[in-house]
């Protein structure tokens, strides 16, 4: 079976970002990007099903600009067979994406298809729930176990307060959640490798989508500061000021 | 104009929850409908009644819709979404399943975890991790929203608003419920706390977590909580996290135990009232928004701490 992997190139997760100083959005040129951490671990689950046995093609997608090549060349570095690129330089937002995804998965039938739960970056956590309603596509949102078979998959999802279990019959959507699976290291000799698989570009146009945004940034502001804190010495000290100055004990 | 709040709760009782996104509602204008849907749920639709501000329940009830399956509750959701304006359901596991879902069904933008409503078409949301937050302008007929349940009090009761039957919908044959596993836990709930005790790698081992956070936690009354670091080295179960990818908390006091703060983390607590970090680094970024800081070691702070409490 086919399963497919949507892949977002965000800021890094490890990048403090700044608030631009007219107020439209955060300063990201310049700034360090990667493949979002939830997109690695769905790409890595999509190779470790087909290293079972399970899937025989993984092809990874990414919508944006044309520097979402290297996050695809990442997807195939990790194991992934192909990459497509909906090209765009106009900004995407969630619903945006799950029709380009619904497009491509149109064209591409997959069984599966695995996204991250959310981005690092927009925090919608809305695309693959999205991309399954728009494909009338059962879901199962922040996967910690996925388990295969011929036509239905078994997810353990993390919810507040435990987890549960749901089954869902193929072509399904999955997001994954942090404690799904570590995502490998690439290593060199398969980055060298995932230049040489095939990457397709499209744009929006040809896949019939309008991407034009629904929500309108009005403005992008720092978030409030917390003043700044004291250091006590000991712990009566801190046991005092909890009682009389903080008054929340 | 006509809101709808998409109660979350299980069948018997409702979620704290659902009470923030009521006053969420309220804030958007017009009259608030609250949904609830489940199967044998009619004590949850008479809680839900009692909500001041709430004008109508509305009570789905149907084996379909006993376990909140995503495909089965937009459906219902869907069902009876005809004359809203906006449709709220609380961020929680639940709500940002279904959400999404029933925007697209709906063909509009959804806006996720709303701190603020600034108008009827306007809201604050966090982006980046809570690094920055953005005023969003929704120019869509439906308004479908997650609300965050700390940027919002709890509704208060004392209502008496009419609980109205209406269809329930059927399966839809493509998802079904397996099972569920929850954690045990007599402590009060992460997100409604007023007092959390978070502990983070420091603690070194599961049972070095349990022998030092819960008894500081007991003393205190309060929740526990971790690090994503300390859940992903297995000291502490996955539903306790705290952070940009686990629960976001805005208790009246976080004590954040041997966690160094590192941006995740910070996304989730940094809204609590008072702040005290225990660690013994000088340099960790947790002390840059502590309100009180202690740098010690924490096997011998915390049982010193309990002890003088």
């Amino acid at each position: 079976m086919k399963v497919l992997v949507a892949v977002k190139r965000v800021v890094d997760y490890n990048v403090k970002v700044r608030v631009n100083s007219d107020n439209t959005g955060v300063d990201i040129a310049n700034v360090k990007m990667s493949m979002n951490p939830f997109d690695e671990i769905a790409v890595e689950e999509a190779v470790r099903l087909k290293e079972k046995g399970l899937v025989t093609e993984i092809v990874a997608v990414s919508c944006g600009v044309d520097k979402c090549q290297e996050t695809l060349r990442t997807a195939m570095a990790i194991g992934a067979d192909r990459g497509i690129l909906v090209e765009t330089d106009a900004e995407l937002q969630p619903l945006a994406v799950a029709k380009l995804l619904k497009a491509v998965v149109d064209k591409e039938q997959p069984s599966l298809i695995i996204l991250g739960k959310q981005a690092i970056d927009d925090d919608a956590n809305q695309v693959g729930q999205m991309l399954a309603a728009l494909g009338d596509l059962p879901q199962a949102t922040f996967a910690s176990k996925v388990e295969l078979a011929a036509d239905k998959a078994s997810v353990t999802r993390e919810v507040d307060g435990g987890l549960e279990t749901v089954a869902l019959a193929l072509p399904a959507v999955v997001t994954t959640d942090l404690r799904l699976n570590e995502p490998r290291y690439v290593t060199l000799p398969n980055i060298m490798k995932a230049k040489k698989k095939p990457l397709e570009t499209v744009k929006p146009a040809d896949l019939g989508v309008d991407v034009a945004p629904r929500l309108k940034t009005l403005k992008v502001a720092e978030p409030a500061k917390r003043g700044a804190g004291v250091k006590v010495p000991d712990v009566a000290t801190l046991v005092a000021k909890l009682k009389n100055e903080a008054k929340v004990i | 104009m006509t809101v709808l709040v998409i109660a979350e709760h299980d069948n018997a009782s409702l979620k704290a929850a659902t009470l923030n996104t009521v006053t969420a509602a309220l804030a958007c204008g017009g009259d608030v409908h609250v949904l609830v849907a489940g199967e044998g749920a009619a004590a949850a639709a008479q809680a839900a009644a009692q909500i001041a501000g709430v004008a109508k329940v509305l009570h789905a009830d149907g084996a379909a819709l006993k376990d909140g399956l995503a495909e089965a509750l937009a459906a219902q959701v869907l069902a009876v979404a005809g004359n809203y304006s906006h449709i709220l359901f609380p961020a929680t596991a639940s709500g940002k399943n279904v959400a999404p879902r029933v925007a697209a069904k709906l063909d509009v933008a959804q806006i996720s975890d709303i701190t603020k409503v600034v108008a009827a078409d306007t809201f604050e949301r966090p982006i980046y991790a809570g690094n920055a937050i953005a005023t969003v302008q929704s120019g869509d007929a439906v308004k479908v929203l997650t609300v965050r349940g700390t940027g919002f009090d709890a509704a208060a009761t004392g209502g008496a608003a009419t609980v109205e039957s209406v269809a329930a919908v059927a399966a839809s044959g493509k998802s079904s419920f397996v099972g569920r596993e929850i954690s045990k836990n007599d402590r009060p709930e992460l997100t409604a706390a007023k007092i959390i005790v978070s502990g983070g790698r420091a603690l070194g081992s599961s049972e070095k977590f349990n022998e030092v956070i819960t008894p500081l936690a007991d003393k205190l009354g309060a929740a526990i909580g971790a690090s994503r670091a300390a859940v992903d080295a297995g000291y502490a179960p996955n539903d306790l996290q705290v952070g940009q990818t686990g629960k976001i908390v805005a208790p009246q006091l976080y004590v954040a135990c041997g966690i160094s703060g590192a941006i995740q983390h910070l996304a989730g607590m940094k809204d609590s009232k008072v702040i005290v970090a225990i660690n013994k680094d000088p340099e960790a970024p947790i002390f840059s928004v502590a309100d009180y800081g202690l740098e010690a070691d924490l096997f011998t702070a915390v049982p010193e701490l309990v002890k003088a409490l």
